[in-house]
């Protein structure tokens, strides 16, 4: 693989693309992109397994430090990057797939939004340079505007508006923190702002600019409110994305600016992120329990999964940063899945109110099993993706703070209420209304939706060491990085003492953090 | 008897100038017939022009003007922006009916006097090349005379730009008398030792008045009305070039002979550029007419160059220099498409409304707006953003925290109203269609600056070293 630019082909290829899509019919288009996508899936497969697991830090490292004067087109993946990079490739043909018949009107533009998209979500994952990193996060600002105000439902365009402002005001302080960091450190390179010293009383400013941006796209609460918005108008692929994939580029500007640059303002800011994701899991969790509309539950229930992000990111341990991670790409596959899902029923129905549903496994078995894994898996039901990812969370979070576990377990427990319900008025009983009664099964296409999410969600929370092995080496960089300013937890956990004379039943108490989770 | 190194220094000047009367002779010889003939001279003689000012390296006339890198960097982009102008004319004004044989020579009158302001080193040239351009587009506003909107236009812009020369003048009579000379350098040796308050009050009043010839915040007020009232290819033209001319003399005026004094004009340039962008911004979010909507816009851009110019650094008159060249792209792409702007028999539409649904019926004058729009918004990739970190970044560079963050914050009131014109382009169900483009030489030039808004990065190498070799003539 070495020496074939990789990333860049990935970046330029759905742009090349997406133009070609505009000049093309609406079947056109729809075949370009889909045969885009999947051959970027095979390129993002082809990533994975020609990435040196235990190999050096960064990787398919392209430089060309002067392409641009100021800055460069500096491209490299680590193993956080590259698994981000691999979900956005993942999921990218099925929101293809699932805006294949639903799209009607401008399905040209459509297609080149999410090709456009495509390039922008891969660009941010693999900038090396901070403006050029800057450029691809704001620039997923136009596609989506589009995408939401275009072909988005009757409130479309206050959705739209709120998203673009929201996010734009959150980012252009961070830009201004960019430039200071710029000139103090005399460079745009990534890999060596992760490294370099700013000065502690900086740091604290520099930490709250760019946590103004991550927060928004996070979204952690109280600035999570354009997410229902956008959900609820978007067009179900377009939620895919924003869920799948947008909200984790919060998280990964958390792991890649904020802690490894400013650990000492990280450390000392930590209880604003604990304090704010502990209120988010309790009540979005509560919000998300009294919603009419599907997909303002599932987008409510994203804000409180990505709270256990920020909680885990910023428990300074392994557990916690891993747990992270692991949230990251559960949470973009199954609340993808979840909105896959309501788009299969509103495609046919086109309500997403609760009411108006009910006892589809009667006569929608297939789908209402699919809709039955998705629900356990957003519950966090061991076997799932979901469970490896919160339960390392909430273990790193007990060595850093009992508070913080203790409340945020409360929120798995009311996200098992909210899901349930949900599920059980969807899905169970008898049905209420002739036509929801009347819908057709899973056709193919969906088929090939949901198959490939339900595999995904299953191998990673059965055998989740095959992402995690990419991303060790990378998490117990940052690790390092952060151990002098880490913050004491209050569990002083110490490994006990196995007694070779003590039978069985005494050993129990080895280590205390598993116990707390009994 | 004749200082000839003087006369080649000012050579692009002189030729503009000569080159001027003589087709306003043809003009009234040959009469409106000659129009496109004359407009095609001017052209010429303004690419010449460009040519000669490249070259030229050095002081004319005892100080009283300069030739260097920084004239001929703003020379050049006035003078290309007067060649679309003057291009983009005749073909509006045969429609209105108006074509007339002075617009180019106007235009070209018009241009010398910026060349002369931008090389001004001396208060006196200064106030020449002022009034020589400026009395020039108080005609060019109200060229279509018997047009009520166009009448009214020229007349606001002239009763408030004497007001503003007066000020200017009252300055630079203050300036004169406590600093005892007119000269660039010899008022910065005077600025030297402290500010007496007869020259302070000559600083307040001289930046008063070119506030007003850059339209900055509290002097914005005739923008609007005048912009609106005069003919397109008009507005396009008061929106770029004698942006870039008034903006470079205020760069060259406030480094060269202020630079002494950078901390008391600091302050006021700073409260001029918030203000610009924050009443640029928030006055454009109510208005219909999408020339009053821009002339907003110019408003809030000027606001984002002063930020460059509050650094009063090196970087800063660079920074400057590139959002001129940048924003100039912008403007001329948008006035552009809105000379596309008719109705089906071909009269002019003004209105927002008018551009609802424009994305699915011309598709690609829906995009190119879609791309002066928000690349004026700041969002990358598009160029608009380069324009601003450039000036965000030599802002942070001079230590100006807070100007940097209140500054950029505003900067998102403004993407609201930019977003609200694609959100009609792009959201809203299509309105009456408009007459089909009929001139290649217009959709030409809408795809080039396009072009250059959305590939522009490639050109940040070349840009960057004319305008640090612009400031750099300055330092």
């Amino acid at each position: 693989m070495s020496g074939f630019p990789i990333l860049s082909v990935m970046i330029l290829l759905p742009v090349a693309a997406a133009i070609a899509a505009l000049f093309q019919s609406a079947n056109g288009a729809r075949w370009t992109a889909l045969g885009t996508t999947l051959v970027l899936f095979v390129l993002g497969v082809l990533l994975w397994t020609n990435y040196e697991v235990g190999g050096p830090q960064w990787q398919f490292v392209e430089a060309n430090a002067t392409a641009f004067g100021r800055f460069g087109w500096n491209l490299g993946i680590d193993g956080i990057a590259l698994l981000l990079i691999v979900l956005s490739v993942f999921l990218m043909p099925i929101c293809i797939l699932a805006s294949w018949e639903s799209i009607e009107k401008r399905v040209p533009e459509y297609m080149a939004a999410f090709l456009l998209m495509e390039a922008l979500m891969i660009g941010v994952f693999s900038a090396q340079d901070l403006l050029l990193f800057y450029i691809f996060f704001e620039a997923g600002l136009i596609p989506m505007y589009l995408i939401i105000g275009i072909w988005g439902g009757a409130d479309r365009i206050k959705a739209s508006y709120k998203f673009f402002l929201y996010t734009l005001l959150g980012s252009v302080l961070m830009l201004i923190a960019m430039i200071y960091m710029i000139m103090d450190a005399g460079t745009t390179d990534i890999p060596t702002l992760m490294q370099f010293g700013f000065d502690p009383h900086v740091q604290t400013w520099l930490w709250l600019a760019f946590f103004a941006s991550f927060a928004v796209k996070m979204p952690m609460w109280p600035v999570h409110t354009w997410l229902p918005d956008a959900h609820v108008q978007a067009p179900t692929a377009g939620s895919v994305i924003l869920a799948g994939v947008l909200l984790k580029m919060g998280g990964y500007g958390f792991i890649r600016f904020s802690l490894p640059m400013f650990p000492e303002a990280s450390a000392d800011l930590a209880w604003v992120v604990w304090g704010l994701s502990m209120v988010a899991v309790v009540y979005t969790s509560l919000v998300a329990l009294v919603q009419n509309d599907m997909k303002k539950l599932i987008a409510y229930s994203s804000v409180a999964h990505m709270a256990f992000v920020t909680i885990g990111l910023f428990t300074f341990n392994r557990q916690g940063i891993e747990g992270a991670l692991v949230v990251m790409l559960a949470h973009g596959l199954v609340s993808a899945a979840l909105f896959l899902c309501v788009g299969v029923i509103y495609d046919r129905l086109h309500t997403r109110e609760i009411n108006r549903y009910g006892g589809l496994a009667n006569n929608m078995p297939y789908y209402a099993l699919f809709f039955l894994f998705f629900t356990m898996a957003s519950v966090g039901l061991p076997g799932t993706a979901n469970f490896v990812g919160e339960f390392l969370a909430l273990v790193g979070a007990y060595e850093a703070n009992s508070w913080v576990a203790f409340v945020a377990t409360t929120g798995i427990i009311l996200g098992a209420a909210y899901m349930l319900w949900l599920y059980a008025r969807v899905a169970y009983g008898t049905s209420k209304n002739a036509d929801a009664a009347a819908m057709p099964d899973l056709n193919k296409r969906e088929w090939a939706m949901l198959a490939p999410i339900a595999a995904a969600t299953l191998w990673m929370g059965v055998y989740p060491e095959s992402f995690l092995a990419p991303m060790r080496a990378d998490v117990g960089v940052l690790l390092a990085r952060v151990a002098p300013a880490a913050p004491d937890g209050d569990a002083q956990l110490k490994a006990g003492k196995p007694k070779a004379e003590t039978k069985a039943d005494e050993a129990h108490g080895a280590t205390p953090s598993n116990e707390a989770h009994h | 008897m004749f200082d000839t190194a003087s006369l080649s220094l000012s050579a692009p000047e002189l030729l503009l100038t000569a080159g001027g009367i003589v087709l306003m002779l043809v003009a009234a010889w040959a009469g409106d017939a000659s129009t496109r003939f004359i407009t095609w001279v001017s052209a010429v003689l303004l690419v010449i022009a460009g040519v000669l000012a490249c070259g030229a390296s050095g002081v004319a006339y005892d100080g009283l003007y300069k030739a260097d890198a920084f004239g001929a960097f703003a020379k050049v982009l006035v003078y290309a922006v007067a060649i679309v102008c003057l291009l983009i004319a005749p073909r509006w004004f045969e429609r209105q009916d108006r074509l007339r044989a002075e617009y180019p020579v106007l235009l070209v009158f018009a241009v010398a006097g910026m060349g002369i302001m931008v090389s001004a080193t001396n208060l006196l040239t200064l106030y020449v090349g002022l009034e020589m351009q400026s009395l020039a587009a108080y005609v060019l506003a109200s060229f279509m005379r018997t047009d009520e909107r166009s009448a009214e236009a020229g007349l606001k812009y002239f009763v408030l730009g004497s007001l503003a020369s007066g000020i200017l003048l009252y300055g630079i009579s203050l300036l004169y008398g406590f600093s005892g000379t007119t000269d660039y350098t010899g008022i910065a040796a005077a600025l030297k030792d402290g500010l007496s308050m007869g020259e302070l009050f000559g600083i307040v009043f001289v930046l008063s008045g070119l506030a007003f010839k850059v339209s900055a915040v509290p002097f914005h007020m005739w923008t609007p009305d005048v912009y609106e009232g005069a003919p397109t290819p008009v507005t396009a033209f008061f929106a770029s070039a004698p942006k870039v001319a008034a903006m470079a003399m205020l760069v060259r005026l406030a480094i060269t002979g202020m630079g002494t004094a950078t901390k008391d004009w600091q302050q006021i340039i700073i409260f001029m550029a918030l203000a610009s962008i924050i009443i640029g911004a928030i006055g454009a979010i109510g208005q219909s007419n999408i020339k009053r909507l821009l002339a907003y816009s110019s408003i809030n851009n000027v606001g984002f160059a002063l930020v460059g110019l509050a650094a009063g650094t090196e970087a800063g008159v660079a920074s400057v220099m590139s959002y001129l060249a940048i924003y100039v792209v912008m403007t001329i792409g948008s006035f552009l498409c809105v000379l596309q702007m008719r109705d089906e028999s071909g009269a002019p539409v003004e209105t927002i409304s008018s551009l609802s649904g424009l994305s699915q019926t011309r598709k690609g004058l829906a995009a190119a707006i879609a791309i002066f729009m928000f690349s004026l918004a700041g969002i990358p990739p598009l160029f608009g953003f380069w324009a601003k970190y450039l000036v965000f970044d030599a802002a942070v560079n001079a230590g100006l925290f807070p100007l940097a963050a209140f500054g950029i914050a505003a900067s998102v009131i403004g993407a609201y109203y930019y977003l609200r014109i694609i959100k009609t382009m792009y959201f809203d169900e299509p309105a009456a269609p408009y007459a089909k483009s009929e001139s290649a030489l217009e959709t030409g030039l809408i795809a080039v600056s396009a072009a250059l808004i959305v590939l522009g990065y490639g050109l940040i190498p070349v840009l960057g070293n004319a305008s640090a070799a612009a400031a750099k003539a300055l330092f």
